[in-house]
């Protein structure tokens, strides 16, 4: 399948709603330069063509942060955020794609969407992160992340603006570490260094 | 879980199946969000597994039918991206108002809202008594929403939204009535539309026009088959033309990137150069 052609880079995705642009900023910060992994974010965002996230990502580090358009390389060393009002997909190990069909937990782009394409393309190569938010998306997409054999992270929700997305993820045993978000830029530091 | 998860190889034989026996080719539609949409129709039509959808699409032609819609028919609304019909209205009419006789594509369109969308902007500039709008899509009953020009009234505040965001003066409930849960479009925006079901991936050329209009449909398609789209648009344009994207589309690294030139990099709009 897929992931023996793409060898061990690692595939870091991670999805966040309400109240987890901190954290966010927190584990973009703490990421290696220069960095061997793919970084792949997912956000719920207002409806707009803004590019405010991309440049508030870009001043906590040097490597370079693209709102993706469709059929974008996906290159290891990059971070990716999904453009709004449209899907993000894997078409390739080195190639997105988009998808603007109906919203999925009254998202697009939705966190499950992405998880899944991302598991189904680098299986075991996936480090799952979801973090605080206040809607269900992302949960059955990390547990799809670790049926496919990938790793998978969670905020803990104690230490989570809007606790109930982690949460929903956490109850569906699929979650391999519950992690404060504070730690989590470090923990992420840690297994993308390998 | 995996029942609900279709594989590559099962992806491979439905769309063998779809070209064999209906003569439809997805076989240069992007993966992934092919699979993305056979796995939601497996779940939303409650299959139990992938065999099940494949028998029923071998036999059942009225589900074929359902499974083309489901799996081709896209999101629109009027006006979608305000800001790209705003650089229409004020940079692209004003410029194609020259002609004597304005021809427009409005390529794989869906249910028809940006087809609506522009016949309201040539008629607000003086221009829809001398324009043909050529609606096409791959969808029977997506063309035939756009012969009645009747849209959800649900959708209605939306659409007043992005038509004053557009740039849009007037009282935008001009261009409708309302009956019951539907909004139905003036007749006299529906004289100028020509429709017709319209396959890019295997249909060719039909006219020269001024402007083109393809959004949100190449981002379905491989680089292959987007290549061949664009070129089969460039056929399909006049020298200075116009060609429309989705916002997030973009014809940088494709064969005809040469030919044409972006006025404005903020807007997924092309001119054709030569």
């Amino acid at each position: 399948m897929a992931e023996d052609m793409v060898g061990g880079c690692p595939v870091v995705v991670i999805g966040g709603s309400a109240g987890s642009l901190t954290v966010l900023t927190g584990i973009i910060g703490a990421l290696p330069v220069p960095l061997a992994a793919k970084i792949i974010i997912v956000l719920h965002r207002k409806n707009t063509n803004d590019v405010i996230l991309a440049a508030l990502l870009s001043r906590k580090t040097t490597l370079p942060v693209r709102e993706v358009e469709d059929k974008d390389e996906l290159l290891p060393g990059c971070i990716y955020l999904a453009p709004p009002d449209y899907h993000l997909l894997i078409e390739t190990p080195d190639s997105f794609s988009l998808d603007s069909s109906d919203r999925v937990h009254y998202s697009r782009p939705s966190i499950d969407v992405t998880f899944i394409s991302v598991a189904d393309m680098f299986g075991a190569s996936v480090i799952g992160i979801l973090l605080s938010g206040s809607n269900s998306d992302g949960a059955k997409g990390l547990e799809y992340i670790k049926h496919r054999g990938g790793t998978t992270l969670a905020q803990d929700p104690l230490t989570a603006e809007f606790a109930f997305m982690p949460q929903q993820a956490i109850n569906l045993h699929c979650v391999d570490r519950v992690i404060d978000g504070k730690e989590l830029g470090k923990v992420v530091e840690g297994m993308v260094q390998g | 879980m995996d029942a609900n998860y279709i594989n590559d190889e099962q992806l491979d034989v439905l769309l063998n199946e779809l070209g064999s026996l209906y003569g439809y080719d997805f076989t240069e539609y992007a993966r992934s969000s092919m699979k993305r949409r056979v796995n939601r129709l497996l779940i939303v039509d409650k299959f139990t597994d992938f065999d099940g959808l494949l028998h029923t699409i071998k036999n059942d032609a009225n589900y074929f039918r359902r499974f083309v819609e489901e799996i081709t028919v896209n999101v629109t609304e009027m006006y979608r991206d305000p800001a790209t019909f705003r650089a229409i209205r004020e940079k692209v009419l004003p410029d194609i108002a020259t002609h004597p006789f304005i021809r427009i594509w409005h390529a794989g369109c869906s249910t028809g809202e940006e087809v609506y969308s522009m016949a309201i902007m040539l008629h607000e500039a003086n221009l829809l008594h001398k324009s043909l709008i050529y609606a096409t899509d791959l969808s029977a009953m997506a063309i035939e929403n756009i012969k009645q020009g009747v849209f959800p009234v649900s959708q209605l505040g939306k659409d007043t939204e992005n038509y004053i965001a557009s740039g849009g003066k007037r009282d935008f409930s001009e261009y409708y009535t309302v009956k019951n849960d539907t909004a139905i479009f003036n007749q006299n925006l529906k004289t100028k539309i020509i429709t017709a079901t319209h396959n890019l991936v295997s249909d060719s050329s039909f006219n020269e026009f001024q402007l083109i209009f393809c959004r949100n449909v190449l981002i379905y398609f491989n680089k292959n088959l987007q290549d061949r789209v664009l070129s089969l648009f460039d056929a399909s344009l006049e020298k200075l033309g116009y060609l429309v994207l989705g916002t997030k589309e973009n014809i940088r690294f494709t064969k005809v990137a040469a030919k044409f030139a972006q006025p404005d990099n903020t807007q997924k709009i092309w001119r054709k150069t030569w």
